[in-house]
Formats: structure tokens, C-alpha cells, sequence
């Protein structure tokens, strides 16, 4: 069947025309050539995370902010108004500490579970995305890199965001709190703060990774159920280690959770004077974890992005 | 740079094949194939779906890894060197992996500055792009509000932001509509005359005859026959392909009693199931010749197709099969 009126246009918003043709041979001629180096690369990867990261600010700033807020504003104002006696954890202080409020025990459980909350929602749900509808990771693998570089990419940038996420909390935990119950923060030691909080980011970056490359995505939900709700309530965030000795299998069975490395750890620098696990242990297991993860993580995003 | 290894071509393969382990067993994908493209040339891979074309192309792109073979774009090769070539290629995914969290202008600008451009010249290289490829009044429209056809636009343009050697569409007008398809066409064909070397796969046999200066037919993973439209046409023996339907099955020697054994130009009869099929060079009264023979013993005639010789007939001849699309 031959027809002489062309079918309608789809796009009758905006006209498909025939680019000219002297265009076209400019735009092969006069092409500036590429000077891809794996730091120029790199960099622009990142500059891309932070250009998205700036457009969603205020949903990223809502998602970071809201959960502390609500925590501290329950445990630290909440109930000490209404309960008066609630000494949680209070067991757990060194003796002679004296008593210790719960907002202490909570600032670096708070900034722990941040972390891992941050790392997981900034690596591991955009990839299942960028893995699943349209495949939009061929995008960035085929930037002229290697496709691990791509994967430390990502880690890197999870990482940052984890990084703020778990300074988030600070402002807010000195500030909400009812009268009388601040928390006893003190850093003694800034650079040791430092290593740790960056060595924690890194960990549920690459932890996030390596859950962004093996999850099903009909099956997100169980990242809840069986990773972020065991890994929090379970990772000494609302309760030293120490304290855990009353139950002694749990004490230990825990020791596989990261979480409680990062609290722990967090715990050493910000609020020493509670029970908490000796900083070597801290320090080989959030940079071993840190390695295994990484290791992991990167080896399976390659195998997916590769077929 | 020097391309002893794959012998100057634009792309060259050798015994290329990809098997994938499922559990199901192994899936052969690609059964090794043999292309030789040269510099400046527009290449068709046309077959039906499932016909290898897409992991072919994977392959040449360094994302699907060859379980065998070898293969050389610009050079180099793609398992031993994936960063150099990704350097020098520009691929079209058939999928739309446009950035969703940026703007049409930022997919170009930081596609333009992940291959080393500098800030200031990413973005005049995306206002070029974004002007030639008609899109420059969507610069900041999000690149998931643009249609299909603005959306394709946008990934050959992002597919040039560094001057690829070689540039790879697979099923480019795949789902969009005939002028949509016309105007990529011409886009196509004018980057092309550029010089720019061009590689399409596509299951639209018009589209192929369209543009491809040179053409592998490919089916179950194999090429079945490659070189221009008009070599392709002649190789199969550039003939009419008469096929006609019975509502019931047709007798074994139905060939003779149409009178087609030893008739001039008939060189192949297939009497299958329902249906005869007459590969013939002088097809006039073959199909008159079927109907009637049809009736003679008893058979209605359900359909009846005469294809002129085009690469459709060329499908048929060197498979069996009609193609499907």
C-alpha cells in the first residue's frame, strides 16, 4: 500500500527537522579532541554525583535530617518529660562515671545508624535503579575507564554522604533535648574521630555496593527486614557493648554486625566515659570490613555491568 | 595506535563467539563470526530478533566479555585494551540510558567531560551538539520529558561529544514512529557522509537497504552472508519468492503437477505441510499455475504472497525461513 500524506508526527511539539548539513561536518571537524585521563575522569564522575545531589537538596537534607530529629526528640525530650525515671543503659557506665543520660549513650549510635541508613540509600537503591529499568549504567560504563574504577566511584561518593549524614546529627542532638539532659559529648582526640568516621562511611558505602549489585529488585523490602532493622537494633546503637555482657551469646553473636564497630568506635572518641570496646578491635574491623566489602562489592558490580 | 592487529579496519572479528551459562544450560548467542569493516564505511548486522546482533555489538563495546574469538576495534582489542577502544567509540544503546537525574544539556556536558573536556568547552560542545541535533530549546528540560524520538536524538549526540572513530546504533528506530524514523535516517546518512564509519544493527530490512553500504545477514547467531545490497541480491540468485497457502496439506508431487519441475528460471520448489514455495528468476503465471493445480486436486487456496527480489528474499533463500520480524 502506498500512501502520499505522511502519518502524524509524534513529536509535534518540537518539529523533528533535518539538521544542515555544513552543521554536521562542523560538528565532526571542529570537535575538540578528548583528553581522557583517569583523574579527569574521575572528578567528572563526582562532579556529576554532586550536581544531582545539589538539585535534590532538600529531599536529601529531609532524608538525612528527619530520622535523628525524631529519635533524639523521643529519647532526649520526650521521655524524660513524661517518664522522669527512665535510666536506660544508665547500667552500663564505668562505675564511678556517675550518671549517664540517655542522649550520651544515643549520640553515637545515632551518627552509626546514619551512617549505614546514608550509605545504603545514596550506593545501593540508585544502583538497583541504574541495574534494573533501562539499564542505565551502560551510560557511565562506557566512560573510558576501567569499570572497577567506576565501582570505587561509587563508593567514594556514598562515602561523602554518609560522611554529612552522620554530622547531621550533631547540631541536632545539642540541640533537642529537655532541660538538664544534654549529652556529655567530648572529643579528645580529633584525629582518631576522623579516621573512624571516614573508615565507617567508607565501610557502608562498599557495604551498600556490594547490596546494590546482589539485591533482587522485587525483593527491596527484604533490605529492611533482614539488613537495615537487625543491623540497627542489633548494632549497639541504643546500648553500649559492654552492657550486653548480661547476655553473653548475644554479646558475641553480634560481634558480625559492622554497625557495632561503628557505634563503638564512635563511642571511644565522643563519649569515652562509657564502657566501650577497645580501639584496635574498632580500627581492624571497620577498615578490614571496609576491605572485604570494597573487594566484594567491586568484583560483583564488574561481573553485572560485564556479561 | 597501529592497527597490525586488526589490519587497519575500522573493526575487524575473528571467530567471535559468546556463549551464556544460564541455568538452563548453555545459550550460544554468537556461533563465531568473521567482520571486516573498514574506515568511513556504514555497516549493517541485520537479522531477526534474537539473531546475535545485540551481544555482537556488546562485545565490540567491551561490555559483554567473548567466550571466544577475538575481536579489534580501531586496532585495538576489545578484551585486551577495553578503555582504549571505549576511548574511540561512540555507542547508541538500544535502551533509553540517558541520565535521568540530569538535564538534557548536562547529559552532554558531563558525558563531554568524562572523556577529559574541560568545563567551558563541555558546555559549548553540548550547545553545538544540542543546536545540529534540533534540541536546543530543551536544553533544560529533564532527559526523562523528552519523546521517544528527541530522546534518541539526544543519544546519537551524546554518542559524538568526542569524536568517536567509530560509531555504533543498535536498533536505533526500534519503536519510533515512520517520521521520527525518516529524520534519524537523514541524520544518520549526513554524519555519514562526513566520514564518519558507522555501525547498525537493526531487524528492518528497508532500514538496511536504506543506508548500509555493506551488509552481514545474521540468524541464530551466525552471519549467513554478507556484502552490498545488490552482492547480497546476486549471491542468493536474485530471485522472485512465490509462496502459496492451502487450507489443507498438499500432496508430496504437487511440484509436478503444477508443471514447475523443469520449468525455465524455477531453481527450488518446497512443498512443506500447507504450503509451496517457488524460488524462481521468471516468475510470470507460476502463481496462476499453483492456484489452478490447487484446485485440480482438491485444494483452496487460503494465501498467496510474490516477493520481488529484495533482502527479504535473500532471508528466505539462505535460511528457509520467512523472516520474522
Amino acid at each position: 500500500m502506498t500512501t502520499t500524506t505522511p502519518s502524524a508526527p509524534a513529536d509535534a511539539v518540537a518539529p523533528a527537522r533535518v539538521p544542515d548539513a555544513g552543521a554536521v561536518a562542523a560538528l565532526i571537524a571542529e570537535a575538540p579532541a578528548p583528553r581522557p585521563t583517569l583523574a579527569r575522569t574521575f572528578g567528572a564522575m563526582m562532579a556529576r554525583e554532586f550536581r544531582v545531589l545539589r538539585r535534590n537538596a532538600v529531599a536529601t537534607f529531609t532524608r538525612a535530617v528527619m530520622q535523628p530529629l525524631l529519635f533524639v526528640f523521643v529519647f532526649a525530650y520526650l521521655f524524660p518529660k513524661i517518664g522522669g525515671g527512665f535510666q536506660l543503659g544508665g547500667g552500663a557506665a564505668r562505675p564511678g562515671a556517675g550518671t549517664i543520660n540517655f542522649a550520651t549513650i544515643l549520640v553515637p549510635g545515632l551518627m552509626a545508624s546514619m551512617l549505614l541508613m546514608q550509605g545504603i540509600m545514596a550506593v545501593t537503591f540508585p544502583l538497583v535503579m541504574e541495574f534494573s529499568w533501562q539499564r542505565t549504567i551502560e551510560d557511565r560504563a562506557l566512560a573510558p575507564v576501567p569499570i572497577r574504577v567506576l565501582a570505587v566511584q561509587k563508593i567514594v561518593a556514598g562515602a561523602i554522604q554518609a560522611f554529612i549524614g552522620a554530622l547531621i546529627v550533631f547540631p541536632i542532638v545539642l540541640f533537642v533535648h529537655a532541660a538538664g539532659q544534654a549529652p556529655h559529648v567530648h572529643v579528645t582526640d580529633w584525629a582518631m574521630f576522623a579516621l573512624i568516621l571516614v573508615a565507617a562511611s567508607l565501610l557502608t558505602a562498599s557495604l551498600g555496593l556490594l547490596l546494590g549489585t546482589v539485591m533482587d529488585p522485587r525483593k527491596m523490602q527484604m533490605l529492611f527486614a533482614v539488613i537495615l532493622l537487625p543491623a540497627t537494633m542489633l548494632g549497639c546503637v541504643y546500648y553500649p557493648w559492654s552492657a550486653l555482657h548480661h547476655i553473653r551469646w548475644l554479646q558475641i553473636l553480634v560481634l558480625i554486625n559492622p554497625m557495632v564497630y561503628m557505634s563503638e568506635g564512635l563511642r571511644a572518641v565522643l563519649t569515652p566515659v562509657l564502657g566501650h570496646m577497645p580501639l584496635w578491635a574498632v580500627l581492624l574491623a571497620l577498615l578490614g570490613g571496609t576491605a572485604v566489602f570494597g573487594y566484594l562489592g567491586t568484583r560483583t558490580f564488574a561481573n553485572r555491568v560485564l556479561t | 595506535m597501529t592497527g597490525h592487529t586488526g589490519d587497519g579496519l575500522a573493526i575487524r572479528t575473528e571467530d567471535l563467539r559468546k556463549t551464556y551459562k544460564t541455568s538452563r544450560g548453555d545459550v550460544p548467542a554468537v556461533r563465531g563470526i568473521d567482520l571486516r569493516v573498514g574506515s568511513g564505511e556504514f555497516f549493517g548486522l541485520l537479522g531477526p530478533n534474537g539473531a546475535g546482533k545485540s551481544t555482537t555489538i556488546g562485545m565490540l563495546t567491551t561490555l559483554v566479555l567473548p567466550t571466544g574469538g577475538r575481536a579489534w576495534v580501531g586496532g585495538l582489542d576489545v578484551v585486551a585494551d577495553p578503555v582504549g577502544v571505549k576511548r574511540r567509540i561512540g555507542v547508541v544503546t538500544q535502551n533509553n540510558t540517558l541520565d535521568m537525574q540530569l538535564t538534557v544539556a548536562e547529559n552532554l556536558e558531563f558525558r563531554s567531560r568524562f572523556f577529559g573536556l574541560g568545563r567551558r568547552e563541555a558546555s559549548r560542545r553540548a550547545a553545538n551538539l544540542l543546536e545540529v541535533f534540533g534540541l536546543a530549546d530543551r536544553r533544560r528540560a529533564m532527559s526523562t520529558d523528552l519523546s521517544g524520538g528527541q530522546a534518541k536524538r539526544l543519544l546519537i549526540a551524546r554518542a559524538l561529544v568526542h569524536r568517536p572513530d567509530v560509531l555504533f546504533l543498535d536498533e536505533p528506530t526500534a519503536g519510533l514512529d515512520p517520521q521520527t524514523r525518516v529524520n534519524l535516517w537523514d541524520i544518520l546518512r549526513l554524519l555519514h557522509a562526513e566520514g564518519q564509519t558507522i555501525l547498525l544493527t537493526t531487524h528492518y530490512m528497508e532500514e538496511a537497504e536504506a543506508l548500509c553500504e555493506q551488509i552481514a545477514v545474521m540468524d541464530h547467531g551466525q552471519v549467513l552472508a554478507s556484502g552490498t545490497v545488490d552482492e547480497l541480491k546476486e549471491g542468493a540468485g536474485a530471485e522472485t519468492v512465490i509462496t502459496v497457502r492451502y487450507e489443507d496439506p498438499v500432496p508430496g508431487d504437487m511440484a509436478a503437477r503444477a508443471g514447475l519441475a523443469g520449468r525455465p528460471g524455477v531453481s527450488k520448489v518446497e512443498a512443506d505441510g500447507d504450503y509451496v514455495r517457488v524460488f524462481t528468476s521468471e516468475p510470470a503465471g507460476v502463481l496462476g499455475e499453483l492456484v489452478t493445480a490447487g484446485s485440480a486436486a482438491g485444494l483452496t487456496v487460503r494465501d498467496a504472497t510474490q516477493l520481488k527480489p529484495s533482502l527479504e528474499t535473500v532471508f528466505l533463500t539462505l535460511t528457509g525461513r520467512e523472516y520474522r520480524e
